[in-house]
């Protein structure tokens, strides 16, 4: 089976995230980056079935030159190989984004594409169901779970509310990983320094012949939320806090 | 500008987060001086469509077929593709269910558009909505706006508008059945199952201490459980400690696992994902202990303290044990 994982690399899970002065994006230049996590559960879910049936993992990756770290620790858990779409995706929104995505794709004739559900980032949570659209490729989204089937895959998909459905369908196909699909793997220090040896190629928009083009929706400014709810906020020693966070519990809020 | 609202039905239950997005329709559509109209695709459907009688919407389309009686992304992408051919809607707004979240994508991008996704309000300017949505899991704001031609799609977070907001009037319902053939559909899907009956029941409990991320450890979960034990109440988590398999995921609050409002919810550790938030918020009191006061918890929680778990909580046991 052959296998490509689309991956991302967003800030890191802890990150304060100072606004830029543009109001437009967040000020990055000091900030850590790490593997969107459900995309972390999709490249895990991509290297058990390679492991089960056989075939090849391929992680694909859009994003600056800073993604190649992220790149190089998915081919040291164990991706057979890499595509890095250098851009900076800043100026795509999602179906530009996925353009891309299917424009590096395309020539690769993978049965099975994974993703993780969303990002952590922007969080649109479409980059999946839009890249099977335009691949032309019957799609399931929020998958727990995929094995091999007579017409090809039966995956158990999540549902609100602790509610499941399997859905079966023939390859090729894309799914989106929730978060938790299995415990994840960490790379080997065989892994690390075989992944020195990976292939990584490089592709460009323009090299795949892709503009930007119209874009859809426009994200005019970001800003920290208001608070709306006025939070009574306990400081002192962590012994006082928690004196008076009981005061309140009990002769406030009157629930212990 | 005419707008219309599509509802989520599953075998003749509505999806109750359709009503939440109802009144934002009719809200968006007040503002614009038009009514908006309702949708809902299945099989059979036309008397629950009917119940959409007695709300304010200008018209009720029922999308009936019977490939739309088990939900898949082909057949509502179809059927949606083609209700847009013949109504030409402008805006089409969604709950943002697991569901929408499968097609809204295929759909939009069948019609060379990208849908808003996860929407949690909005304003108008210069007559156009300015929706708002969540970044970074919360912890910042967006403005977005749509550029270029109708139509337009959006999709509404949970708890976002209120259902009984909902304004009421009077409409029809007016059948549109589309064409669908079989193989068009190129997923099977089967029927619905819980993985097991569920042996703690949150809903029941007064006092629930919810632990998350910030516990670091599967042996520090410990602590939380003997705060849990001293205050009286049930031990719950968020996702990723239910993923991590250090609680089982029967103790799961959040969208995926149990909706709960006990009259105590103290959240440790727990940053607060609007997939959280949606399981809790509804809970009498509120309490998070997080390092992080930029924390998206601190939006619903009453009280707070900002620092480390570790330090707190034992603090908070022998407060607590003191108190009794």
């Amino acid at each position: 089976m052959k296998i490509v994982v689309a991956i991302k690399q967003v800030p890191a899970r802890d990150s304060q995230l100072p606004i830029s002065p543009s109001g437009k994006w967040i000020d990055d230049a000091d900030l850590t980056y790490e593997i969107n996590e459900p995309d972390a559960y999709a490249l895990e879910a991509g290297l058990q079935l390679k492991e089960q049936h056989g075939g090849e993992v391929v992680a694909l990756c859009a994003g600056p030159a800073r993604a190649a770290q992220t790149i190089r620790e998915a081919l040291a858990k164990g991706a057979d190989r890499a595509i890095h779409i250098e851009e900076d995706m800043a100026a795509f929104d999602p179906l530009a984004a996925a353009k891309l995505l299917a424009a590096a794709v395309k020539s690769e004739s993978a049965d099975l594409i994974l993703t993780g559900l969303q990002s952590d980032d922007l969080g649109y949570g479409q980059t999946g169901p839009i890249l099977a659209e335009l691949l032309g490729m019957p799609h399931a989204t929020i998958i727990m779970q995929v094995e091999k089937s007579a017409a090809g895959i039966r995956v158990k998909r999540e549902l609100e509310d602790g509610w499941f459905q399997h859905v079966e369908m023939a390859l090729p196909a894309l799914l989106t990983i929730q978060s938790g699909f299995s415990k994840l793997r960490y790379a080997t220090l065989m892994g690390i320094k075989k992944a020195k040896t990976k292939e990584v190629k490089k592709l460009t928009a323009e090299s795949l012949g892709v503009v930007s083009g119209t874009a859809r929706i426009a994200m005019d400014r970001i800003y920290l939320p208001e608070r709306t709810k006025r939070t009574q906020l306990f400081d002192g020693t962590p012994k006082e806090a928690a004196a008076k966070l009981v005061e309140k519990l009990r002769f406030e809020a009157r629930v212990i | 500008m005419s707008i219309v609202v599509v509802m989520e039905q599953r075998a003749g239950q509505w999806n109750r987060m359709s009503f939440e997005t109802l009144a934002a329709a009719q809200q968006i559509a007040g503002e614009l001086g038009v009514t908006a109209s309702a949708a809902v695709l299945g099989h059979g459907i036309e008397a629950l469509a009917g119940e959409l009688a007695g709300k304010q919407v200008e018209k009720i389309y029922a999308i009936e077929h019977e490939l739309l009686k088990d939900y898949t992304p082909d057949a509502y992408c179809l059927a949606l593709g083609q209700f847009i051919d013949r109504f030409q809607p402008h805006l089409l707004l969604f709950p943002h269910t697991y569901q929408v979240r499968d097609f809204l994508p295929k759909l939009a991008t069948s019609r060379d558009r990208v849908a808003v996704s996860d929407v949690i309000g909005h304003r108008m300017e210069g007559g156009h909505p300015v929706l708002v949505r969540q970044l970074f899991q919360g912890k910042v704001n967006a403005d977005v706006r749509f550029v270029g031609d109708f139509p337009h799609f959006a999709s509404m977070q949970a708890g976002a508008y209120r259902a009984d907001q909902a304004i009421a009037g009077a409409s029809t319902v007016e059948v549109f059945q589309p064409s669908i053939a079989p193989a068009q559909i190129r997923t099977a899907p089967q029927d619905l199952f819980r993985e097991s009956q569920r042996a703690v029941d949150l809903g029941a409990a007064d006092i629930i201490v919810s632990v998350g991320r910030g516990i670091k450890e599967a042996d520090n979960i410990a602590l939380v459980q003997k705060l849990a034990d001293a205050l009286g109440g049930e031990l719950a988590a968020s996702r990723p400690i239910c993923d991590a398999g250090w609680l089982p995921m029967e103790r799961q609050v959040g969208s995926s696992g149990q909706t709960v409002a006990p009259k105590l919810y103290l959240a440790v550790g727990i940053s607060g994902a609007i997939q959280h938030l949606v399981g809790m918020k509804g809970s009498r009191t509120i309490v998070a202990i997080n390092k992080d006061a930029n924390a998206p918890i601190f939006e619903v929680a009453d009280y707070g303290i900002v620092g480390d778990l570790f330090q707190v909580v034992p603090e908070l046991i022998a407060a607590v044990e003191r108190a009794k």
